[in-house]
């Protein structure tokens, strides 16, 4: 009971990379409330699955294995963690903020009244106080050991704390890559338990079919490329990012975006760097003409080495770079590309 | 005649249900034998000349509700934008028509032009000046706004808003889809869409980028999935989020903004004179339905900030601490330095 929950995010039987991440996390806030760390897989053909989650130090591992749970519908996966919730009452659930996440969490913290927020970038446990209403008077009261769901918000300017006092779980989605995946113990055991679907999940929830579904491998590597050259607004047209896959090639980088230039219709939307695109930890980060709002830092802000070009001098994002080239993307990546191809042979 | 109305019937409609209605209509009017002639007299008969009723009754109209937002430009934003308390100001920021929401519109819209006899009624909670959004519906083809505004639903977070919403469409009444954007870009969060559709027991299609087929009884739909994408079938009626990267909403209809532009909420035109009232009733069409939490029967548990679970807790601004760093100038000496340190350092290779 109370325990840390994660949902699993299953392809065929392999568990995502996004909801490994999430049993780490998982991981540490179970071990700072002092509770076990559970997780649900829901899927079709899931023998052997909790070998692919033990050694994130899961204590349980609930399945629900069934024909007609794979691909992910709606409303039998909703069904399945609700009523499932219902009987261990989680304290703390995380989901990906994935297509999947971001369609199941919702409708499950509907169910349950609950707190969700969405794409947090920091998860910590802390204490929180409240004026809450006790017979028409407001009281004091004191909260020990919530969750504080961090994420930026609005527009990137303010970075928010949420919590939810009154009401479990506490919900969150946390997006692909944002924390760090570590095997805690490859040797780890927990329990399987392998739930009778049919007791979860009423027949009439199969109503919505997948005709049809493709699932390509990513076309580029964003987040496991060593060098990142990402442009932004400053980049100014599409022409501009030629430029940029012209370094890329060159130097053996992946070309990424802040949003701005993906909103302007430059590059595709897959390449956004920030917390809702991707977050990249690479050796050398190159900014081509971004400012560096709070969100696409969130998304970046780790890389080793960070070098922006701004014609900007005070662009938000110089102040976290390491090296910073005063000048107009037009005019400098040309020349990182000429004295490249000429100090590097 | 009665065989082109059939026709036209049978060749618009395959569903199971328009193709019983189809062998019915054959069977008791005896027209069979006049098929043929039928598909040439059906291409004669000019929509327009076909009665009326007969004609909805054919098509089978969709009743479509569209949830709409207007929200701050958060592409815009300055350094004003928070109150002290931590909320948002948002009178410090032009208002928009939340852009996935217009992708929303423009499906429903579409859903009309294939279905002639649909109507769209937009529903949008938020400040009196959110009736903006709503006549910038009409003016792109919507038939009908709905606005819900009462002190009462504000504060509230995406729970808080999707049980107010789920309120409102039951006012509504009648509907076989609600169509709305994926997500408002000032949260960001798609969570209100799933929760709304959770409220009314509705199941859902979220990430949609194209709607295929849909007819009273199933849609088809191909949506975005991680990846790649999918192709599904559901059950009407059904909550349907539509992605960015769907079709564009086309612009305002000149002859639309001609008949909508004097378009009023029912609290607007209370404040009128008698004389002004008189023509917002004879003109139906122009009046903007305005709702607080009692009329959509709102438990006061479940609305504004009395229904959100989540508090915020805190909120600050962000001040990156500053890195010790090396400027440079886009000279192509300060360029190539750089390059040389890189390379030196086995940093890129």
């Amino acid at each position: 009971m109370n325990n840390v929950f994660v949902y699993c995010e299953l392809e065929g039987n392999k568990v995502a990379d996004v909801s490994l991440e999430l049993l780490t996390k998982g991981r540490k806030l179970a071990n700072q409330l002092g509770v076990q760390l559970e997780c649900v897989c829901i899927g079709c053909g899931l023998d052997g699955v909790e070998k692919q989650v033990m050694p994130f130090g899961v204590d349980k591992v609930h399945i629900f294995d069934a024909e007609g749970l794979f691909p992910y519908t709606s409303l039998p996966h909703t069904s399945a963690v609700v009523n499932l919730f219902k009987e261990e009452q989680p304290q703390i659930c995380l989901l990906g903020a994935t297509v999947i996440g971001r369609d199941l969490g919702p409708r499950v913290s509907s169910a349950l009244h609950s707190g969700l927020t969405a794409d947090c970038t920091q998860l910590e446990i802390g204490d929180f106080d409240m004026k809450v209403k006790v017979d028409g008077a407001f009281v004091d009261k004191h909260y020990e050991k919530q969750l504080y769901q961090i994420r930026p918000a609005f527009g990137g300017s303010i970075i928010a704390t949420i919590v939810n006092p009154e009401h479990r779980p506490q919900m969150a989605t946390v997006r692909d890559g944002v924390m760090k995946k570590e095997i805690l113990d490859e040797n780890y055991q927990g329990e399987v338990i392998r739930h009778d679907v049919a007791k979860y999940v009423p027949e009439t929830d199969y109503v919505v079919k997948v005709l049809d579904r493709h699932v390509e491998k990513a076309k580029h590597n964003l987040k496991g490329a060593n060098i990142v050259i990402a442009g932004g607004y400053g980049v100014g047209s599409k022409e501009g990012f030629d430029q940029l896959f012209e370094l890329a090639k060159e130097i053996h980088a992946e070309v990424g975006a802040s949003r701005a230039a993906v909103d302007a219709g430059w590059i595709d939307h897959d390449r956004q760097v920030g917390q809702t695109g991707v977050t990249v930890r690479p050796k050398v980060y190159i900014a081509c003409g971004i400012s560096g709002a709070i969100q696409h830092i969130a998304g970046m802000k780790d890389s080793g080495i960070i070098i922006s070009i701004n014609s900007d001098p005070n662009a938000p994002i110089n102040q976290i770079a390491d090296y910073i080239i005063n000048g107009t993307v037009e005019e400098v990546v040309p020349k990182l590309i000429k004295y490249y191809k000429k100090n590097s042979k | 005649m009665m065989c082109s109305f059939l026709f036209l019937a049978y060749l618009k409609y395959e569903s199971p249900s328009n193709r019983k209605l189809f062998t019915f209509l054959v069977q008791n009017l005896f027209c069979f034998t006049f098929a043929d002639a039928g598909i040439i007299a059906c291409k004669r008969v000019n929509d327009e000349s076909i009665n009326t009723n007969l004609y909805l009754y054919f098509y089978m109209s969709l009743k479509i509700i569209v949830l709409a937002k207007q929200v701050p430009d958060t592409r815009n934003v300055g350094p004003d934008a928070m109150t002290p308390e931590g909320t948002v100001n948002r009178a410090a920021l032009p208002a928009v028509f939340n852009p996935e929401d217009l992708n929303a519109l423009e499906q429903a819209l579409r859903l009309k032009d294939a279905n002639p006899g649909s109507t769209i009624t937009m529903l949008t909670m938020g400040l009196p000046k959110a009736t903006e959004v709503l006549r910038e519906g009409l003016f792109r083809g919507a038939d009908a706004g709905c606005l819900l505004t009462d002190r009462a639903l504000g504060g509230a977070d995406t729970l808080a808003t999707s049980y107010s919403l789920a309120q409102g469409i039951k006012k509504i009444g009648d509907y076989d889809i609600i169509l709305c954007g994926r997500q408002a870009i000032d949260g960001d969060t798609a969570q209100v869409g799933p929760q709304v559709a959770e409220k009314l027991g509705l199941t859902q299609i979220t990430y949609t980028e194209e709607i295929l087929e849909c007819t009273k009884e199933k849609i088809v739909a191909k949506r975005h999935i991680d990846g790649g994408v999918e192709t599904v079938e559901g059950p009407m009626p059904i909550v349907v989020t539509v992605n960015g990267s769907a079709a564009p909403c086309r612009s305002r209809n000149a002859k639309l903004v001609m008949k909508y532009k004097k378009a009023k909420t029912t609290s607007e035109i209370a404040a009128l004179s008698d004389e002004e009232k008189a023509f917002y009733e004879s003109r139906p069409y122009l009046v903007i339905q305005s709702w607080g939490a009692a009329d959509i029967e709102a438990d006061p548990e479940q609305i504004g900030k009395a229904g959100s679970p989540t508090n915020v807790k805190a909120v600050k601004n962000i001040v990156f601490k500053a890195k010790e760093n090396k400027t440079l100038t886009s000279s192509d000496a300060d360029v190539e330095s750089l390059i040389v340190e890189l390379l030196e350092s086995n940093t890129i290779g």
